[in-house]
């Protein structure tokens, strides 16, 4: 343990400690002396998903998972492997990588990803989400400590098991409230023998949604459907991604150029934005969540509410799985906050219209990471379905409200 | 039964009969079922060792009667359990003697298939196999196959996390669930997921689901659509063994080749499989495998031909290849009989359901046939043999005595086995009543806890059919976890200890 210093500041709160166990046992203890003095505990792992979420209300204690960084077991046979939290990404790929195997989450291009514990505490995922999904689909097993000290395993080391209540899923995407991830088991798949990129501009939205039907239906199976549109009134591009055996893509992608017609180009390597944030850090990052057949309705609704707002001064960027239906809005690190805060606003009232089941949502629209001066003037997360339930459950897991307080949708 | 708890309601001790007119009022008489004659008809689910008929039955229509049935066992402090086809394998719909079940059956409208989409939303008592079929006309199905799935429940899939033959590749229930509105124990109606693949907040869609009907009630589920695979092909292979059908899956596995069902039957299975449908697998062989791959047409044929090279290479004795749907199916029909098959060459059955991870599977087998050969008692076997999800079924004759328990005995030192090579007591079937005593062998207790405090979010008072899945529940309101070393008011000095 060593006291915290500037460097260690999330939001310009510097943590009075920062601990780095290096056993789960020795974390369980920290966190139980933590608790006894009523310590605010936030999780790090290789702080580079820190400033995603609300800042927080408290940040007393920062735990490192640095020291927690082993690849436990690495089943290649059973296709499973079992790390520890504080484990990089791309640490774990090439580990992976040596046996033929993948852990099948995309992390942007020139990083090191961030932690295991980080990737599934976010639910952070790219674009062959469409295929393989996002981390809570692939993690089989998990081990957190509670607040108080507990250590506690859910899942396993086989995929297929129902025994108890999946407690990996709850804590994946919980940004560190419910306890900290020291510990996870996933699912692998092999890695693919080829991968080809086929790309075709679109003049507008309609065409891109298009194209992106006609790839998922054509039943070639993309590995991923992406867009990327870097300002109002320039083209869409999309791009699709497929992986397989060699001579398999070679077909796959001549067939596909044959449907997309002209226009459609073929390469091995993915378009310089492929997976990578439309913003970068200091600018404006919105992620919205919708059905895949409303890829116009969330176009339009970006656009038209960058030209109500400030016309000539909001022209926002456009990036990501239009297959999986999620997108990154983006704006420039220039914009003025209480514009942008207006435009978050703006866009969720715009698509928030529900799709006639009841008041099931059907979207949303989440900021990813802003300035510190924008993050004060939005609701970050939006409205909270089930909000009720969900502080139930965070009130059982952590009722002293000591995990990352504050951080999270719904004010949790 | 019912709530021993310090949560939020103090049940007012009641009877279940004396909530029958409320009911009728919120189903109408119609729906509300209390003629012990009538109520036989849902003493026991799948496993029909475990028998109890229920108080009172109700049959509601709509998501508002379910949420106001919850309401009112809720305010008289009754247990309620809710059932759709009653196809589950662990009790998980076990009825409570004093308590009220809640069937659905007449909930079975698919309201909308959007595929634009790429969803639909169903009602909980729609069968598994009418989502596909719904979803077909349009080039979709949905990809969670249980064999049960002409008769089993979607709503009764959600309960179960349910994967079925295909799941090797396409998942479970929990990757094709997109939202569920949901009764949820405090008497409301509540959306958790919100149709798309990135809901905001927890993932309490991934929680719910798997969860054994002890959370809440599903009343309207939003599915994700699957594109129907461009090719299938589908091949038989004969081994002389286990071990050399298990050499084939690994080799296959281990070539980077991920089948859509890898399944395996034994040479007991087989029998009892032809005995039923005279399924005509090719006699004498120690072993089958049953391997389908889908997918794009151009990997289908190559991953096909490797799939062909590795099975001649381990040592298959015959290979038979489906040319067209019917050939399929007939390749199919001894897999999918293969439960029900095994009551022609026996008087009685249990059917275990266990994992080990794949690679353990030949010293696994290896065990349970000695196990077998121990007690004196046959035990066929058919899994899936992609994911080491064994279905061991444990043949006996009940008139003979001590069979029944010595059947029983070794169904249990089964999972015993699978626990003790790191892998599970359940992986489709469920805990529900059956295996909450193996919860505790596979799980610590801060583990237990710790997965408990989950119920006391959701169902503080315990009424959500209770008795399923732990075999101690806790008390809700108490502080969570163990206490180990001092109290913190003790350590920051407030407090001294006596």
């Amino acid at each position: 343990m060593r006291p915290g210093g500037p460097a260690d500041a999330v939001f310009g709160m510097v943590p009075a400690a920062v601990a780095s166990p290096g056993t789960v046992t020795e974390a369980a203890e920290l966190l139980r002396a933590a608790a006894g003095h009523g310590f605010a505990i936030l999780p790090r792992g290789a702080g580079t998903k820190l400033t995603w979420g609300t800042p927080p209300d408290r940040c007393d204690l920062i735990v490192e998972t640095t020291q927690l960084d082993r690849v436990i077991e690495h089943a290649a046979g059973d296709l499973v492997v079992r790390v520890q939290a504080g484990l990089t990404m791309v640490r774990l790929a090439a580990e992976l990588a040596t046996a033929g195997q993948q852990l099948a989450l995309d992390v942007p291009a020139g990083t090191s990803g961030g932690t295991v514990g980080g990737v599934v505490a976010t639910g952070a995922a790219g674009p062959r989400r469409l295929r393989y999904g996002a981390p809570r689909d692939l993690l089989i097993g998990i081990t957190v400590v509670l607040a108080d000290g507990t250590v506690a395993s859910a899942g396993g080391k086989v995929v297929k098991n129902v025994a108890g209540y999946d407690i990996g899923k709850l804590f994946a995407g919980s940004h560190g409230t419910l306890g900290l991830i020291t510990e996870a088991t996933f699912r692998l798949h092999p890695l693919p023998e080829a991968a080809a990129y086929v790309t075709v501009p679109c003049a507008a939205a309609a065409g891109a949604l298009e194209a992106v039907r006609a790839a998922i239906d054509s039943q070639l199976a993309p590995s991923a459907a992406e867009i990327d549109r870097p300002a109002p009134g320039l083209p869409v591009s999309v791009c699709l991604l497929f992986e397989g055996t060699t001579d398999g893509i070679t077909e796959r992608v001549t067939r596909m150029r044959e449907i997309l017609g002209e226009g459609a180009r073929a390469g091995e390597a993915p378009p310089a934005w492929w997976g990578r944030s439309v913003a970068a850090a200091g600018a404006t990052a919105l992620r919205i969540a919708f059905a895949p057949g409303a890829l116009p309705s969330v176009l339009d609704a970006v656009d038209e509410t960058a030209a109500t707002l400030s016309p000539g001064i909001l022209r926002p960027a456009i990036r990501g799985s239009a297959g999986a239906g999620v997108l990154e809005a983006g704006l420039t690190a220039q914009t003025p906050p209480d514009v942008a805060a207006s435009f978050v606003a703006a866009v969720r009232r715009r698509l928030s219209a529900p799709p006639g089941w009841g008041d099931l949502p059907g979207g949303s629209v989440a900021v990813v990471h802003a300035p510190a001066e924008i993050l004060g003037r939005v609701d970050v997360f939006g409205p909270l379905t089930a909000a009720e339930l969900m502080w139930a459950v965070k009130n059982q897991f952590d009722p002293a409200h000591l995990m990352s307080p504050g951080r999270f949708a719904g004010g949790i | 039964m019912g709530g021993s708890t310090n949560g939020a309601v103090a049940p007012a001790p009641a009877t279940a009969p004396a909530i029958a007119p409320q009911l009728a009022e919120i189903v109408g008489g119609a729906n509300v079922i209390t003629d012990p004659r009538q109520l036989r008809t849902y003493e026991c689910d799948g496993l029909t060792t475990y028998r109890c008929i229920p108080a009172i039955a109700v049959l509601p229509e709509t998501a508002e009667q379910v949420a106001a049935i919850v309401r009112a066992c809720g305010t008289v402090g009754l247990p309620y359990v809710a059932r759709g086809s009653g196809t589950g394998l662990s009790g998980g719909a076990l009825a409570p003697a004093d308590g009220v079940l809640i069937v659905t059956t007449k909930m079975r409208r698919v309201i909308e298939v959007d595929a634009a989409n790429r969803r639909a939303v169903v009602e909980p008592g729609v069968t598994n196999l009418a989502v596909s079929q719904a979803a077909e006309p349009f080039g979709y199905f949905y990809a969670p196959d249980p064999s049960s799935q002409v008769v089993c429940s979607v709503g009764g899939n959600v309960a179960e996390n349910s994967g079925g033959a295909h799941c090797l590749k396409h998942g479970f229930t929990v990757h094709h669930i997109l939202g569920l509105q949901v009764a949820l124990p405090s008497g409301s109606l509540a959306w958790i997921g919100d149709g798309t693949c990135a809901p905001t907040g927890y993932d309490l869609l991934g929680a719910f689901i798997g969860s054994e009907g002890t959370l809440g009630i599903v009343t309207k589920i939003v599915v994700r659509l699957t594109r129907l695979p461009q090719a299938v092909r589908t091949l038989l292979a004969a081994f002389p063994s286990t071990d050399a059908g298990g050499a084939a899956v690994s080799a296959i596995i281990g070539a980077g080749v991920l089948p859509a069902a890898i399944e395996m039957m034994d040479a007991l299975a087989i029998e009892a499989a032809e005995a039923a449908v005279t399924c005509r697998y090719p006699p004498g062989a120690g072993a089958v495998l049953i391997v389908e791959l889908d997918g794009p047409a151009a990997e289908v044929e190559r991953e096909y031909a490797r799939v062909l090279a590795l099975c001649e290479a381990t040592g298959a004795t015959e290979i038979r290849v489906a040319d067209d749907p019917a050939e399929r199916a007939a390749i199919w029909r001894g897999r999918r009989a293969a439960f029900a098959a095994v009551g022609r060459i026996s008087p009685a059955y249990i059917v275990q359901d266990g994992v080990v991870p794949r690679t353990a599977l030949p010293d696994v087998l290896r065990k349970i046939s000695s196990l077998s050969r121990e007690a004196g008692i046959r035990v066929a076997n058919v899994f899936h043999a992609g994911d080491g999800n064994l279905h061991p079924l444990v043949l006996f004759d009940d008139t003979r005595p001590g069979e029944a328990e010595r059947a029983e005995c070794l169904s249990g030192a089964i999972l015993d086995v699978c626990i003790e090579h790191g892998g599970s007591i359940t992986g489709e079937h469920g805990v529900g009543v059956d295996k909450s005593q193996y919860m505790p062998k596979m799980f610590g207790p801060g583990d237990l806890d710790t997965m408990q405090l989950l119920r006391c979010a959701f169902d503080p008072t315990g009424l959500c059919n209770p008795g399923k899945i732990f075999p101690t529940p806790r008390l809700c309101g108490e502080v969570p976890g163990l206490r180990r070393g001092a109290h913190p008011l003790v350590v920051s000095g407030q407090v001294e200890q006596f």
